[in-house]
C-alpha cells in the first residue's frame, strides 16, 4: 500500500513537472516597512503596487505574477537579510520596494552580485546614483538630492536669503540637506542632524533655528515624524515667523494627521495626485476606489510604476527572462505610462524628470488635499550620474 | 543667554516628563519586585484614550482626566489578571510576562484604533507660545507640562512621606515581608500601587501625545530612558526618580544642543554634524555606566539590604 501510493505521487510529480515549467511564473520580492510608526508607508506601497497587477489582469507581460512581500522593520540589517532570502531560497526574477536609502544601501551587494533586476520604489542614496550604480538597479523614484534642490530653486525665486537646515541623521538626511545647501544661493546659517528613527522631540533643535535667526528654516522627516516636527514648529511659536520650507515632510499618508499644521508650508515633489495625464487619472480614481478612506501618495505612485516597468520590458522581451542583456535593455527605454507624465532613464538609471512645487489646500469637502502649483525643474538629472561608470 | 536659557526649559520639561515615567516604573520594581516592561504600553494606552476622549467631549482638559481615570482602571485590572501571579517568580518570568503584555497591547491597539495612529489637537490657549522674560518666548504647552509634572511631583512627595499609605508604600520597598507579616493587606496595597504607577504613565502618555502623536509602539523608545533613571535614582526612590529624571533630560537636551557646536571645534564640520547625534545620544548611557561604578545601588536607593 506505502509503495504503491509513493509510486503514484512520484508520477503525479513528474506529471506535474513539464506542466508547469511551461506555465512559468514571474516572481516580484518587495522589501519594504509592514511593521512599526511607518508601516503605514509600506501599506500604501503594497496597496499601490496590488492595485498595478489588477490593472494588469494579475499578469506581467501575459505570465502569471506572484509577488512576496518582505518587512524590514525599517532596520538595515533586517533588509539585508530579507533581500538574501528573497534572492536565494525564493529565486524571484525581481526585487521592488525600500523606503530607506540606509536599508537599500545594506540590501544592494546581495542584489547586484545575484544579477537580480531591482528597481527602487522610493530610496534614492546618492552612492546608487553615482558609484554604486549598476546594469541590474533601476529606479523608479529620484536620487535623495534632487527634490531639496528642486525646493532651493523655489527658495532663490522667494528671495529667501538664509536658510537653517534640520533633517534626520541618516544617508537620506544628509542627501537632502546637501541638496537643498546645493542650490540655494542663500546663507546656510545652521544644520541639525537628528537621531533616527528614535528621536521626535525637537524642542533643541528648534530653539537653535530660532536663535539662529534666519529667514527661513527647511526640513526633511518623512512618515510620523514630519507630523511631529510641523506641531512642535507651531507650539513653539515659529509658525508666522520664520518660514517653512519641506521636502517629504507633507504627503497625502502624513495630512491626515497635520491637517491646518499644513497650511502655506510648501514642498517640492515629481509626482502629486492631480497631475493631469490619463494613467494618473486612473491611478488615483481606482486607488481611492479600491482602498476607500485612504488617498495615494508618491510612495505609491512609485511603485505603481514599478510594476508598468517590470511589465514592459518581460512584454519587450517576450517573456524570455534568461536573456539578461535584453530585459536590461528594455528596461533602459521606460516604455510605459508613468503617471508622474513619462520620464526617461539617464546613464545610472535614474529618471530624468520634473519637480512639482505643491501645496495644502482645502478642497470642497474640507478635506486637506495637496495640489500641484508651479513646474520648479523640468527634465532633472541628479548631479551623480557623471560619477557612475556606465555610459 | 536666551538660547541657553530655552534650552535649560527644554531640558527641565523633558526631564519631569521622564519622571512621570520612571516614578510609576520606581514604585512597582522596588515595592512589588516586579520588572514591568509593559509600563511603556500604559504610557501608550494613556496617549491612546486621551485622544478618543478629547475627541468624544470636545475638550482637551477633560479629555486628559477622562483618559487618566481609564489608564488607572486599566492599570488596576492588569495587576488583578495578570500580575498577580507573577510575584515571588524569577524576573525572567517577569520580563517574558510583560514582553507578551506589550505585545498584546500594541495588538490591542492595532485592531481598536487601526495602525495609523491619532493626533490629539491642543486647545488654541495651550498650541501658541508665550513670553516669560523680555525677549524670550516658550511654547505654553511645554510649560504646562512643566507645572503640571511639578504639582504631581508634591503631591506624590506628600502621598509617600506624610501618608499612612505612603509610610506602608515606603515599608513596602525596603522590606515586604515584614510588612505583609506585620497584617498590612499587600494584595490591596499592590492593587493601589500598580494602579498609581499605571496612572503616571497615562499622564506622561498622554501629555507626550500632543507633541509627539498617538502610536503603537510609542512607549517602548521611552521606557529605555526610564529604565535608566530607575538604576540612576535607585531601585525604589521616588526622590532619586526626580533627581535623575531631570538630570537626564538636561543631559540629553544640552547635549543635543551644544555637543555638535564643540565637536566641531574639534573635527571637521561634516563629521562633527554625522557624529554629534550619535554621540549625544550615549552621553545618558555613560553617565548611568558612571553611576554604576560609584553607587551601584543608585544615586538614593530605597531598600538597603
Amino acid at each position: 500500500m506505502r509503495k504503491t501510493l509513493l509510486a503514484a505521487s512520484a508520477a503525479l510529480v513528474f506529471a506535474a513537472g513539464p506542466a508547469m515549467a511551461q506555465q512559468k511564473t514571474i516572481k516580484i520580492g518587495f522589501v519594504s516597512t509592514f511593521s512599526g510608526p511607518t508601516a503605514v508607508i509600506g501599506n500604501d506601497m503594497r496597496d499601490s503596487f496590488e492595485l498595478a497587477l489588477d490593472h494588469l489582469g494579475r499578469k506581467i507581460g501575459g505570465l502569471p505574477v506572484e509577488v512576496i512581500y518582505e518587512d524590514d522593520q525599517q532596520k538595515p540589517e533586517v533588509g539585508k537579510q530579507k533581500t538574501e532570502k528573497l534572492i536565494e531560497s525564493d529565486k524571484v526574477d525581481f526585487i521592488s520596494g525600500y523606503i530607506w536609502s540606509n536599508v537599500l544601501l545594506a540590501s544592494i551587494k546581495p542584489v547586484v552580485d545575484s544579477k537580480t533586476f531591482l528597481v527602487i520604489a522610493n530610496a534614492g542614496p546618492s552612492q546608487v546614483a553615482g558609484e554604486l550604480c549598476s546594469p541590474y538597479v533601476f529606479s523608479t523614484s529620484w536620487q535623495n538630492d534632487q527634490t531639496p534642490q528642486a525646493m532651493g530653486l523655489y527658495m532663490n525665486q522667494k528671495g529667501v536669503k538664509s536658510v537653517f537646515l534640520i533633517g534626520p541623521n541618516y544617508a537620506a538626511g544628509k542627501d537632502m540637506l546637501a541638496g537643498v545647501a546645493s542650490t540655494f544661493k542663500g546663507k546656510v546659517v545652521g544644520q541639525e542632524l537628528t537621531t533616527w528613527p528614535a528621536q521626535l522631540d525637537f524642542s533643541a533643535e528648534l530653539s537653535k533655528a530660532k536663535a539662529a535667526n534666519p529667514d527661513s528654516i527647511f526640513v526633511f522627516y518623512p512618515g510620523k515624524a514630519g507630523v511631529q516636527f510641523l506641531s512642535q514648529y507651531e507650539q513653539a511659536g515659529l509658525k508666522g515667523k520664520i518660514p517653512l520650507y519641506t521636502a517629504y515632510t507633507i504627503d497625502e499618508l502624513s495630512l491626515p494627521l497635520q491637517k491646518e499644521l499644513a497650511l502655506g508650508v510648501p514642498g517640492t515633489q515629481e509626482w502629486v495626485n492631480d497631475l493631469p495625464n490619463e494613467a494618473n487619472k486612473k491611478f488615483v480614481a481606482d486607488y481611492i476606489k479600491k482602498y476607500p478612506g485612504h488617498k495615494p501618495s508618491f510612495y505609491g505612485a512609485q511603485s505603481y510604476d514599478a510594476v508598468n516597468l517590470i511589465n514592459s520590458a518581460v512584454v519587450a522581451t517576450k517573456g524570455n527572462l534568461s536573456d539578461k542583456e535584453a530585459l536590461r535593455k528594455a528596461m533602459e527605454k521606460a516604455n510605459f505610462k508613468s503617471v508622474r507624465g513619462g520620464f526617461k532613464f539617464g546613464n545610472n538609471h535614474m529618471p530624468i524628470q520634473n519637480f512639482y512645487l505643491q501645496d495644502v489646500v482645502k478642497d470642497a469637502k474640507g478635506d486637506f488635499v495637496l495640489k500641484t502649483v508651479a513646474t520648479v525643474v523640468k527634465d532633472g538629472q541628479d548631479d551623480f550620474h557623471a560619477k557612475c561608470p556606465m555610459k | 543667554m536666551t538660547l541657553i536659557i530655552e534650552q535649560c526649559l527644554n531640558g527641565l520639561q523633558f526631564g519631569l516628563l521622564l519622571f512621570l515615567l520612571a516614578a510609576g516604573l520606581t514604585l512597582v520594581f522596588g515595592i512589588m519586585d516586579l520588572v514591568n516592561l509593559a509600563h511603556g504600553s500604559l504610557y501608550m494606552i494613556g496617549a491612546y484614550f486621551a485622544a478618543t476622549f478629547a475627541a468624544w467631549t470636545g475638550s482637551f482638559v477633560l479629555g486628559a482626566v477622562l483618559a487618566l481615570v481609564a489608564t488607572l482602571m486599566v492599570g488596576m485590572a492588569v495587576e488583578v489578571i495578570a500580575m498577580r501571579r507573577l510575584y515571588g517568580r524569577d524576573h525572567l518570568d517577569h520580563v517574558l510576562a510583560t514582553f507578551g503584555l506589550i505585545l498584546f497591547f500594541d495588538e490591542s491597539v492595532r485592531l481598536i484604533w487601526g495602525p495609523e495612529g491619532m493626533s490629539l489637537p491642543l486647545p488654541s490657549w495651550l498650541n501658541r507660545s508665550v513670553q516669560i522674560l523680555p525677549g524670550i518666548n516658550y511654547s505654553a504647552y511645554r510649560l504646562a507640562i512643566i507645572v503640571v509634572t511639578l504639582v504631581v511631583a508634591v503631591l506624590l512627595y506628600v502621598l509617600v512621606m506624610r501618608t499612612r499609605m505612603g509610610m506602608l508604600i515606603r515599608a513596602g520597598a525596603s522590606n515586604r515581608e515584614m510588612v505583609g507579616a506585620l497584617g498590612v493587606n499587600i494584595k490591596l496595597l499592590y492593587t493601589l500601587v500598580f494602579g498609581l504607577g499605571a496612572a503616571l504613565a497615562g499622564l506622561a502618555g498622554l501629555m507626550q501625545a500632543p507633541i509627539l502623536t498617538v502610536q503603537i509602539g510609542m512607549g517602548e523608545n521611552i521606557l529605555i530612558l526610564a529604565f535608566v533613571i530607575t538604576v540612576i535614582g535607585g531601585i525604589g526612590s521616588i526622590r532619586g526618580a526626580l533627581v535623575a529624571a531631570i538630570f537626564v533630560g538636561f543631559v540629553d537636551t544640552l547635549g543635543r544642543a551644544f555637543f555638535p557646536d564643540l565637536l566641531r571645534m574639534v573635527l571637521s564640520k561634516d563629521a562633527a554634524s554625522t557624529a554629534a547625534p550619535a554621540l549625544s545620544s550615549m552621553l545618558i548611557y555613560l553617565l548611568m555606566a558612571i553611576v554604576l561604578v560609584v553607587k551601584p545601588e543608585g544615586l538614593f536607593s530605597a531598600g538597603q539590604k
